[in-house]
């Protein structure tokens, strides 16, 4: 069992690392490229599932900063 | 006065903060554990820059958890002062101690330069040695100094004169030039709403001896020690 945490920043909060790639790809030939974002997924392994709102508490107090970020939390069996 | 320096693992100012710090007359620094839970004695805390946990997940988000934090925020809510310096401005925002948050530079490059910071309020226990509208010239060396708040954030902190240092150039004028890594209204430092609390990314304690180039940064300790006899003090 496992946990996939995906952080991605805020579309309020400048994402210089999203803008830098996107010119990246611009310049590789993918003319159609428009706003890139780049987050991060984390993966966790469980021995159960029971323990989800604790992950939640840990996605949104340690894995994610609520100022800047949102996160997605995705149980996957 | 008694500043504890806290140490956390890949911090890596708080040789240069004891150091600094002993140097100016009537001041003593102790490095603290950042497993330890007493601050008890301590006039003030100093959070040190350097990259705590590897700078891991985001920069001071796994030290907001060492339980030396624990005790930081007491000591803060009892009033007790507090300052961080770099990735421990960081560090303090992680915690919910400052409102906001930094994020990479605009610009993607780690920076390691000097620049000039204004002061914007010499009422508070950081800035009192000073007077508003200071230029200081101050080192700033950090990947992830760009401060983030949402707008209404960002207008009480000004409402509130809680904005103490901002980005500008030698002559004083806040200019996108001016501003390193694209921090919001130009912020380099800020502090809580009691004012005890202040976070800066720039390096005063890098900038206590004439041989590194300044000595700007004796100001912000110096007023520590000035702030119980402060009029300002008083006053407020």
């Amino acid at each position: 069992m496992k946990a996939i945490v995906t952080v991605m920043p805020k579309p309020s909060v400048l994402d210089p690392q999203g803008a830098a790639t996107a010119d990246a790809m611009k310049h590789l030939g993918l003319e159609s490229v428009g706003r890139v974002r780049v987050g991060k997924s984390i993966e966790i392994e469980l021995r159960s599932t029971t323990e989800e709102e604790k992950l939640h508490e840990i996605a949104r107090d340690l894995l994610s900063n609520p100022v800047i970020e949102d996160y997605r939390l995705e149980l996957v069996p | 006065m008694k500043f504890a320096v806290l140490q956390f693992p890949g911090s890596n100012c708080d040789q240069d903060c004891l150091r600094a710090i002993n140097t100016i007359e009537g001041a003593s620094a102790e490095y603290v554990w950042h497993k330890e839970n007493s601050l008890t004695g301590f006039d003030v805390v100093v959070v040190p820059g350097g990259f705590s946990y590897g700078d891991y997940l985001r920069c001071g988000a796994i030290a907001r958890f060492s339980p030396i934090m624990r005790s930081v925020g007491s000591f803060a809510a009892g009033g007790g002062l507090v300052i961080g310096i770099c990735n421990g401005f960081q560090i303090l925002c992680e915690a919910g101690l400052l409102p906001g948050a930094l994020v990479r530079n605009r610009g993607l490059h780690f920076i390691c330069e000097h620049v000039h910071a204004r002061v914007e309020q010499h009422n508070s226990p950081f800035t009192n040695a000073a007077w508003t509208g200071a230029v200081l010239r101050l080192p700033i060396a950090h990947g992830e100094g760009c401060y983030f708040a949402d707008d209404a954030v960002l207008h009480q902190l000004q409402l509130e004169g809680r904005v103490l240092l901002r980005y500008c150039d030698e002559r004083g004028r806040t200019t996108e030039t001016a501003n390193p890594n694209g921090s919001r209204d130009s912020i380099a430092g800020i502090c809580n709403d009691e004012r005890n609390v202040f976070g800066l990314m720039p390096h005063p304690e890098r900038a206590c001896d004439p041989l590194l180039g300044s000595i700007d940064g004796r100001l912000i300790f110096q007023s520590l020690l000035e702030w119980p006899a402060s009029p300002l003090r008083k006053a407020a």
